[in-house]
């Protein structure tokens, strides 16, 4: 097993505040890492970090080798990152199959000409990209909703149209800040099944959780950061049972 | 997808309806009278309705509010006049020059305030009316000052009804691009920046580079509703780059329903004609103008047609609720 994405002492401040300090980690290609920690523990900061949104004021971070530190998101996505937000973001106004579509726009180079004069490149990318909608859609069952506005349909559905948008453009890396957080048992099960038929695919998969049951039975290896700092790595069970996490949760983590 | 044909054909049937009713028009006026000038007043409501579909493309599908757009069409009005006039380029040619000028000082305005995100744009393109305003007011010697720049049509275009037509093929025209755009994954892109700009940055597009792109397509139809400015009144002078008209192109775009295909079109040639039935109150009628901007922001958001949409989704939903029976969720 390779790895697929290295953290590298990477160090972010805002202010005087270090939301992220010296982080290392490592995951590797085809499994699923458990990103913990209380909140305000910089692990959304991290996601952002690796994703492009910000730029870290330390270290490197680096995908299958290749150094992508202080990249634009939209570059880092091209690389083949996708990722889903704490605060589900959609494209709200629009229909489901176009918020789809629009996540596999990368993936295309269908210019302004080409729209224009509807040239046979035009055509033939809207194919490849009506095909990749329906499959995406049906991989992560919202067919039914396909020509809603995303903003319409219930949370559960919202949360994997998310990852849906994520996995259009066919990434290497797929990146989930609490893609269970407001959602009911029931449902958090259904995205649960989601996840591990993303990483069937061959998808590597960091994801953020707080739902400690949850993430114990998903993931491989379990990441615990504090205060930015990070404080335990391991096989999940192990982590669990190191003093200095359960003391971070006030023993909560006994699962 | 049946559904998205049936609604293509609908609004394609609508959009050629109002074409030929458009090109039929001239032949009505011409019995009645008062016909001929209302024929002069619907092609400069057609020159304006070109300048609001442009502006739509980068405020309404893009979300990039530009209040510059009275100073473009002032700039494509006045390169073609003195193109013509003083350089003595070929009509013709001058044509599409203009809008490639316009294009390009678009991109060169988008290239430095693009690279922020939020009201700068807005800030930047504001600023930029009040220098082209300024510039042109001030500059005597390329604006020709209160007198203008005088400038000769081509015999083709010397006539009323040829103008109108001439206008009306380029109002065509600018739909049909916009709505080629709109419709195709580059279109796509823009609305993503509109709904959403980090989500979009997460899914690969950049922002720079569409709004970039978005923004030069406009300034080039701009530059066209500038170059038909001139063609039709044969005279240009400084007050057409006045912020006055980049308030009007956006109200036209507001009220007729931003982000929608056909909105710009109603609302430009419905509140220039309007405008121009009601002259007898001067400036009063700019009071009523304000009253009803923002009556359509609180009830219609998206306008006239976005209203139209609205109630055609409601309708769609009235009638799926009562026959289809729901589906599993999931699969």
């Amino acid at each position: 097993m390779s790895v697929i994405l290295e953290v590298d002492g990477v160090t972010k401040r805002f202010g005087g505040l270090v939301a992220v300090n010296k982080v290392d980690f490592a995951v590797e290609e085809g499994s699923i890492l458990g990103l913990i920690g209380p909140n305000g523990a910089g692990k959304s900061t991290l996601f952002n970090l690796i994703g492009g949104t910000i730029k870290p004021d330390e270290g490197r971070i680096r995908l299958d080798g290749k150094d992508v530190t202080g990249w634009p998101a939209h570059r880092v996505a091209r690389e083949g990152v996708g990722r889903t937000f704490q605060t589900t973001a959609l494209f709200e106004e629009l229909p489901v199959y176009l918020n789809l579509a629009i996540g596999y726009r990368m993936r295309t180079k269908t210019n302004l000409f080409d729209a224009l004069l509807r040239t046979p490149r035009a055509r033939r990318e809207q194919k490849e990209i009506t095909q990749r909608v329906i499959e995406v859609l049906t991989f992560v069952g919202l067919g039914e909703y396909f020509d809603r506005p995303a903003g319409s349909i219930p949370q559960e559905a919202q949360k994997r149209l998310a990852i849906g948008i994520a996995l259009m453009g066919r990434p290497r890396l797929l990146l989930l800040d609490e893609p269970t957080g407001g959602v009911g048992p029931e449902e958090t099960g259904r995205i649960i099944d989601l996840i591990r038929r993303v990483r069937e695919l061959g998808i590597t998969v960091c994801i953020i959780e707080h739902k400690m049951k949850m993430v114990m039975g998903l993931v491989d290896r379990l990441v615990v950061l504090n205060f930015g700092v990070k404080i335990a790595d391991g096989p999940p069970q192990e982590v669990c049972s190191d003093p200095s996490v359960i003391e971070a949760y006030l023993g909560e983590c006994i699962a | 997808m049946k559904w998205i044909k049936e609604k293509l054909n609908f609004n394609l049937l609508v959009g050629l309806a109002s074409l030929t009713l458009a090109a039929l028009l001239p032949l009505l006026l011409q019995r009645t009278s008062g016909g001929k000038y209302n024929m002069i007043v619907l092609t400069y409501a057609m020159i304006w309705a070109v300048a609001a579909c442009s502006l739509n493309l980068i405020l309404g599908f893009t979300g990039q509010a530009c209040l510059a757009h009275g100073a473009l069409v002032g700039i494509g009005a006045y390169s073609m006049a003195i193109m013509v006039e003083r350089v003595g380029i070929n009509y013709w040619l001058a044509f599409p020059l203009t809008c490639l000028l316009t294009a390009f000082i678009g991109f060169l305005i988008g290239l430095p305030s693009f690279r922020t995100r939020g009201p700068y744009f807005a800030i930047v393109t504001l600023c930029f009316n009040v220098i082209v305003y300024a510039t042109f007011e001030n500059w005597t010697w390329l604006s020709g000052g209160l007198a203008g720049q005088s400038f000769e049509v081509p015999p083709v275009l010397a006539s009323r009804t040829t103008k109108y037509y001439f206008v009306l093929a380029f109002l065509a025209l600018t739909v049909v691009v916009v709505r080629q755009i709109i419709k195709s994954i580059v279109g796509a892109s823009f609305l993503s920046i509109l709904s959403n700009e980090s989500l979009s940055e997460a899914v690969g597009i950049s922002a720079f580079r569409n709004k970039l792109l978005s923004f030069t397509v406009s300034c080039f139809l701009a530059g066209m509703a500038g170059a038909l400015f001139a063609t039709v009144s044969g005279r240009v002078d400084y007050s057409i780059t006045s912020f006055l008209h980049s308030f009007n192109i956006l109200v036209y775009t507001l009220i007729g329903g931003v982000a929608t295909i056909a909105g710009p079109v109603i609302g430009a040639v419905g509140l220039y004609y309007l405008l121009d039935r009601i002259k007898g109150f001067g400036e009063f009628r700019y009071v009523g103008f304000g009253v009803l901007l923002i009556l359509i922001i609180i009830f219609f958001p998206r306008g006239l047609m976005g209203g139209i949409n609205q109630l055609r989704d409601w309708v769609k939903e009235k009638r799926s609720t009562k026959v289809a029976p729901q589906g599993e969720v999931g699969s």
